[in-house]
């Protein structure tokens, strides 16, 4: 379901309204090792998955954030196999949350685009990837009016670190023993913990330019003030939230824009005055609560914490959907909202 | 004038220090791929023995960029960094190196895709017919009937019962411009090759055949002498593919295949009726490329 990204970005490139070079991959797993080694050698690079091709990539997502490269990716959030599910659930891009990217969800198109032109700074100043993630369908494949903005200095020209060059050999991916690799992925857990403050700085830089931005760029709020129950969760369904939370008025919203570095402290402070709180996530982790919830309640030991299972594989997340978790705040065990 | 010894130069890219065996084949076939490209190249390499060997932080055998992703995506990173260095006028060459195991196996499709979309960069697959880094599991690149941890020589089963694929062919099969095979025992020819695949303007294939004491199981100081009799048995045709003609080295005076078996632990078990099916093979196999070199353009090329 990236496919309309790719799509459009062809149409720019063969008019020449985009000075890029664009590769036809044949598989997803070609594709991100494309994207690296266009990285490698200095280039800004940029590629979009979703779903079974993100599964299919997965190795090189590994690679990519071990090697430090600052590639960009748009993935269009959507089901696992089996059984095959093209619709939308956050089952791609939650199960590769331990691969070393900076995870950005964002609930709308306009977002996507702001969301997306900050990745790159993201990814450049901290020498970790960045992936953008969009709801499949319910933000890539429908229209929306959209506020676009010249962004070409606000990004800046791209002079990669470390790079390619026969003048200035280097090594990149070597072998790492038992004696090193330790050592270098201790690194790679500070910087990727530190970059919550990177995140939060260029979407400071970029709402004072464009005058247009989402909470602390890790974490949104929505009616939240004075109010005991707050609903937790990420992407397009908080749209959803906002209606209901306007129409109930017992409840505020917190967006998790930011879920990967996870914004432990600044969901601590958001929840401070918080009594009861429901987490809805939109995918599973077998065997064990979902993603969200869990990681939630390790963050806010002292809170009432109810978690619900919801839109899986497609499944309109609606109204009543939001209502049924606000109303089941205080119940035991993942609830499934179906 | 860069110093040279027996034309090639003299100075090393592939330092020595690196941690092979022994009497290793691929280790020499880096050290002249290297030679013949130079400095301004990168070398993108597959996860394999070279890779292992040449590569462990804080250590490099290498004196030119190089960067190792995964077992099978060399050719995917090499395009990447080809159109990287296209779109900013740099003009470098391009190496990617991949064992028989990234090359024919695992990483066969990233390959494809690599050839398909026509990157200026020269392919090099060593080849020591088995994964000799993981400890001799079988490839398709093993030959029939040898002696891998994976195909063992049982009471049932005796060693691999497949043919090796024949890649170089299959790459051909692409409609590239060159494609070749070479061998350690030869080194300027294989120097040549990597020289002629490097100038093309689009991908070149070398297959180069690099024996492994380890996995094939002979002494450290036959690695030489084994390449040379499977040259002069046949059993390495030697040839390149050029515009989809096909040109072989000639081999005088044929030598069967036994002495080549001989020299070699994983051949011990072969029964005779093994060693004759092995010999009809290779014959069929050799008889089959010279006639293929009378047709003229064998291949078409659309590159």
């Amino acid at each position: 379901m990236d496919t309309h990204i790719v799509e459009r970005l062809a149409e720019y490139v063969d008019n020449g309204e985009l000075n890029s070079e664009l590769i036809y991959a044949e598989s997803e797993h070609s594709m991100f090792s494309a994207a690296a080694g266009a990285s490698a050698a200095g280039a800004r690079s940029f590629t979009a998955s979703s779903s079974q091709g993100l599964a299919l990539g997965f190795e090189v997502l590994g690679m990519i954030s071990g090697m430090r490269l600052p590639v960009v990716a748009a993935i269009a959030n959507r089901a696992l196999s089996s059984p095959i599910n093209i619709w939308n659930d956050h089952s791609d891009t939650m199960s590769v949350k331990d691969m070393g990217w900076i995870q950005l969800y964002v609930e709308s198109a306009q977002e996507s685009f702001d969301t997306m032109v900050q990745a790159f700074k993201i990814a450049e100043e901290t020498l970790i990837p960045v992936m953008v993630c969009l709801d499949g369908f319910t933000l890539s494949h429908v229209t929306e009016p959209l506020e676009l903005e010249n962004v070409s200095s606000f990004v800046g020209k791209y002079r990669g670190k470390y790079v390619l060059d026969p003048k200035k050999p280097l090594l990149m991916g070597p072998v790492a023993t038992p004696d090193s690799y330790m050592e270098i992925k201790e690194l790679q857990q500070k910087d990727m913990l530190d970059s919550k403050n990177v995140v939060k700085k260029i979407h400071n830089e970029y709402k004072k330019k464009y005058k247009r931005g989402y909470g602390d760029g890790l974490i949104e709020t929505y009616n939240l003030k004075g109010k005991k129950k707050a609903l937790i969760l990420m992407g397009s369904a908080v749209g959803t939230a906002r209606v209901v939370s306007d129409e109930e008025k017992d409840f505020g919203v917190i967006k998790l824009k930011c879920f990967r570095p996870f914004p432990e402290e600044e969901l601590k402070k958001v929840c401070k005055d918080v009594k009861e709180i429901a987490v809805i996530d939109r995918s599973l982790s077998f065997g064990q609560d979902s993603a969200v919830y869990t990681e939630v309640k390790k963050c806010l030991p002292n809170k009432k914490i109810s978690g619900f299972v919801a839109g899986l594989g497609g499944r309109d997340i609606t109204r009543k959907t939001i209502k049924d978790a606000v109303n089941q705040i205080g119940k035991e065990g993942q609830i499934w909202l179906k | 004038m860069a110093e040279m010894i027996l034309g090639l130069p003299k100075e090393e890219l592939f330092c020595s220090g690196h941690t092979s065996c022994s009497g290793c084949g691929p280790a020499l076939a880096m050290r002249y791929a290297l030679k013949a490209a130079g400095k301004n190249t990168v070398v993108v390499h597959a996860t394999g023995c070279m890779e292992v060997v040449s590569s462990a932080y804080p250590l490099s055998a290498w004196k030119v960029p190089w960067i190792h992703g995964t077992f099978e995506n060399a050719p995917a990173i090499a395009s990447g960094i080809e159109r990287a260095f296209k779109s900013k006028g740099k003009k470098v060459n391009i190496l990617a190196i991949g064992g028989d195991g990234a090359t024919f196996d695992i990483g066969l499709g990233a390959l494809s895709g690599m050839i398909e979309r026509g990157h200026k960069v020269c392919y090099i697959c060593y080849d020591n017919e088995a994964y000799m880094n993981t400890g001799k599991q079988r490839s398709s690149a093993s030959p029939l009937f040898a002696n891998t941890t994976t195909t063992p020589f049982g009471k049932k089963i005796h060693g691999k019962l497949e043919p090796k694929k024949p890649l170089p062919f299959i790459v051909a099969a692409h409609g590239v411009k060159y494609v070749a095979t070479a061998s350690i025992a030869n080194p300027q020819d294989f120097y040549n090759k990597v020289k002629k695949g490097l100038a093309i303007d689009g991908p070149s294939f070398i297959h180069v055949f690099a024996p492994c004491q380890f996995g094939w199981k002979f002494p450290t100081d036959k690695t030489i002498e084994i390449t040379g009799q499977a040259i002069k048995s046949c059993v390495a045709p030697i040839y390149e593919i050029e515009n989809g003609i096909l040109k072989l080295n000639k081999v005088d005076n044929k030598i069967k295949i036994d002495n080549y078996l001989n020299m070699q632990g994983r051949y011990k078990h072969l029964n005779k009726e093994e060693v004759f099916q092995l010999q009809q093979f290779v014959d069929d196999r050799w008889k089959f490329l010279t006639e293929l070199e009378t047709k003229g353009k064998v291949f078409d090329v659309v590159q």
